[in-house]
């Protein structure tokens, strides 16, 4: 690691006090900004803080192989600056969420226009990309999508049934979330937090309780960190294996689709025996987790853990061995890893693209130090990879679990909530069961929040999915779109 | 062969599907809690410490003794069960928690200390929708959580499908729409279209405290008040999200299918 001198370093769910920031210039951002990102830095958050009418640009860097974030932050400043965009195309919505929220825009960016900003009722989407051709046509899907599922909007352009472009519009679920965190944390905080993403409700609650605890200076009890491994492993496997079993339906598979649908339903009950939730709410808060686990409850969840992950092994089994299913599998939804790697996708999107990228063991925290699995990757990145690693990582999750809860770290789970210092900057990053769910915090004057950053893994992942569209049939989308299972709302906030 | 293994294994499991209605429901994990129970009576005087920890103002101090606490805002974090020094809020245990007005979720007042549970729709609706609902789901903000436990309805262990409800693909061919999710001002317009959409006789459901009532999200510019923002409310079902029980017992109360079934708790005492 010799990151240039302009970044300040920090591990994940560390706090830097905000004067030690890097305070540079516009121009000299930017530069050394785009010089780690063509050395391999990897762009976790992109944003501006408001300071004095103007704003203030910050960027947080991830060196994976080293294991360490860089962080460093511009001149107040207001008007235009050089997009990152062109050249480094991982910093595509980063820069218009920064135009939308700030006026700040950024000059020579491809394709400016807004995220969540809205006119009459609905996103104000601006002018769609259109391809222009005698046998070209649109296909327009959404708001409100056939199946049970949140609302977005997909413009196609296609000639025949080949997509040539897939632009897709989000914004729909706005509900203000960074905003009403100013000032804070409030009463409210806490819950909106677990409804950044409601089947990541672990994963962002964690996210959010380690930047707390950063900014007061300390972290939670040992079996706290214990138990929010146990129950953020849980939301893994659940998702995973609901989103088999939704790849199994798409293509008709129907045996393995109602079994995992049933499975999913059991390792829910596995979060609700944890906290009485079946999305882990009311678990994790800034301090510790609310609820324990005594020896009768370990027992439980190890034994029914046990009979759903077999059960989920038996349902695998004849996804894989089905050559109907592989067929519609394999090379359906392709994205390279030079492709992943310069859209800056993450978590098993990424990984599916043969990338190893894992917050778990790259930017290990809480009690991933002491717990690991090996890392999940599949080269092929098409939509087989893609349910191949969920696979992968239900049977290394499910070890994970099983080890951690026959060797439970004694004492307490809660500490008073931590007080937040004053002018502090955290960084949390937490592998959710989609990828990297980053928050970065910064405290004012009196230890209040005075800026919020969330990015939840999907803000990067849409842009792969509309890659992964490309060359394929209008009627793949289904079967890739859920082979992405990008949140709607983790984006819109 | 590889057929024929499918087939042994899914004949090995034989029906999945549970027996409730016809049988006892499976009870609530025993840390959810279930349903509130509000005694204004048992409240000390000028006791208002339930309303201070809420985190989404559900509980309001009545003007002598005692409070109001609206299901529809709640999330059943059980704050106030643990902060009360009367024991005035208790856990009932109960999934049951569907009702017809927003009215009959607020708890509190003498003679209203628990949910008033839906009436069954009138005989003419009944008549028309009560052994074939078609539903039409709209996120509205939803957090996907509500949206899990719709799609959970459809799976083997639930199966709607026997009631004769079914979440179908578009509005036109719906009998009315279940809402979830706050409402978002980016989703006022669509969810307007929909129900328009959707053909007259038409029923509309909110599923989850954000939908019934638009929390935790009250006060943000961006977000309007639940459901009833938008469209008129036959049925509000409160949960963070609703169990997948309490949602089907409030569809099925709303379609007359269950009788007056009385509650009993489960074997094992909900744990603090």
């Amino acid at each position: 690691m010799n990151a240039a001198q302009p970044f300040a370093q920090l591990t994940n769910a560390t706090a830097l006090p905000w004067p030690q920031v890097p305070d540079l210039p516009v121009s000299r951002l930017l530069e050394a900004t785009a010089a780690e990102l063509d050395r391999g830095a990897r762009l976790c958050a992109w944003f501006g803080v408001p300071e004095d009418g103007a704003t203030r640009l910050a960027a947080v860097l991830a060196y994976d192989a080293d294991n360490v974030l860089a962080v460093a932050r511009s001149h107040p400043t207001s008007g235009s600056y050089p997009s990152l965009t062109p050249a480094h195309p991982q910093a595509h919505l980063f820069e218009r969420e920064i135009w939308e929220q700030h006026g700040l825009k950024p000059e020579g960016h491809p394709w400016l226009k807004p995220m969540r900003a809205l006119r009459g009722g609905a996103p104000a989407n601006a002018e769609f990309f259109r391809v222009e051709g005698r046998e070209v046509h649109e296909v327009a899907v959404g708001p409100v999508h056939a199946g049970v599922i949140e609302p977005g909007h997909f413009r196609f352009q296609c000639s025949g049934e080949e997509v040539l472009h897939l632009e897709i519009a989000l914004g729909y679920q706005h509900r203000g979330i960074e905003g009403a965190l100013a000032g804070g944390p409030h009463r409210a905080t806490q819950v909106q937090v677990e409804a950044i993403a409601g089947d990541s409700t672990v994963g962002h609650a964690t996210a959010f309780a380690s930047a707390m605890e950063a900014l007061g200076g300390g972290e939670a009890p040992l079996r706290a960190q214990w138990l929010r491994l146990i129950a953020l492993e849980l939301e893994r496997l659940a998702n995973h294996t609901g989103d088999i079993g939704a790849l199994a339906g798409d293509v008709a598979f129907l045996p393995s689709a109602s079994a995992c649908g049933r499975i999913r339903g059991d390792l829910l009950n596995l979060t609700a025996l944890v906290c009485g939730n079946r999305f882990g709410r009311g678990l994790v808060a800034p301090g510790g987790c609310r609820h324990d686990l005594d020896t009768a409850r370990l027992a439980e969840i190890g034994e029914r853990l046990d009979r759903a992950l077999a059960d989920a092994e038996q349902a695998c089994t004849w996804l894989w061995d089905a050559a109907s299913v592989r067929s519609r599998f394999e090379s359906t939804g392709t994205v390279s890893s030079k492709q992943a790697n310069d859209l800056g996708l993450v978590g098993l999107a990424a990984r599916a693209c043969g990338l190893v990228r894992d917050v778990r063991y790259d930017h290990a925290a809480g009690w991933h130090r002491f717990a690991q699995a090996p890392v999940a990757v599949w080269p092929s990145g098409d939509v087989f990879g893609r349910a191949r690693v969920r696979w992968l990582e239900i049977q290394r999750s499910g070890q994970m679990v099983r080890e951690q809860l026959a060797g439970p770290p004694e004492g307490g789970v809660r500490d008073a909530a931590p007080e937040a210092a004053p002018d502090m900057l955290a960084v949390a990053l937490v592998e959710g069961w989609r990828g990297e769910i980053c928050h970065v915090a910064l405290t004012g004057p009196r230890g209040e929040i005075r800026r919020y950053k969330i990015v939840d893994p999907s803000f990067h992942n849409w842009m792969g999915l509309a890659m992964a569209m490309r060359g394929q049939a209008v009627s793949d989308f289904p079967i890739c779109n859920k082979s992405f299972n990008l949140s709607y709302c983790g984006v819109d906030l | 062969m590889f057929v024929l293994d499918t087939l042994t294994h899914r004949l090995k499991r034989g029906c999945e599907t549970m027996d409730y209605p016809k049988g006892a429901p499976a009870a609530l994990p025993d840390r959810h809690g279930g349903s509130l129970r509000v005694e204004s009576s048992k409240c000390a005087e000028r006791c208002s410490e339930c309303a201070g920890v809420c985190p989404t103002q559900a509980i309001m101090p009545r003007a002598q003794k005692g409070v109001t606490l609206d299901l529809g805002r709640c999330i059943f974090c059980a704050a106030c069960v643990e902060a009360c020094p009367e024991g005035a809020i208790t856990q009932t245990g109960d999934h049951r928690m569907a009702a017809r007005t927003r009215a009959d979720l607020v708890l509190g007042e003498e003679g209203r200390e628990e949910v008033r549970l839906a009436p069954a729709l009138d005989a003419k609706l009944r008549s028309l929708l009560g052994r074939s609902l078609k539903l039409r789901v709209v996120s509205a903000g939803g957090c996907g959580a509500e949206e899990a436990d719709l799609n959970v309805l459809g799976t083997i262990g639930w199966d709607i499908g026997r009631f004769g409800i079914q979440f179908v693909a578009s509005p036109r061919h719906a009998d009315g729409l279940v809402i979830t999710g706050p409402v978002s001002r980016g989703m006022e317009l669509a969810l307007k279209k929909t129900w328009d959409a959707v053909p007259d006789p038409k029923i509309a459901i909110a599923v989850g405290s954000s939908a019934v009532s638009g929390v935790p999200f009250t006060g943000n510019p961006e977000v309007l008040a639940g459901a009833s923002s938008v469209v008129p409310v036959d049925l509000y079902i409160p949960g963070w999200p609703p169990h997948p029980l309490t949602i089907l017992d409030g569809l099925l109360r709303l379609l007359g299918r269950l009788g007056n079934d009385r509650f009993t708790p489960p074997a094992r005492p909900p744990a603090a």
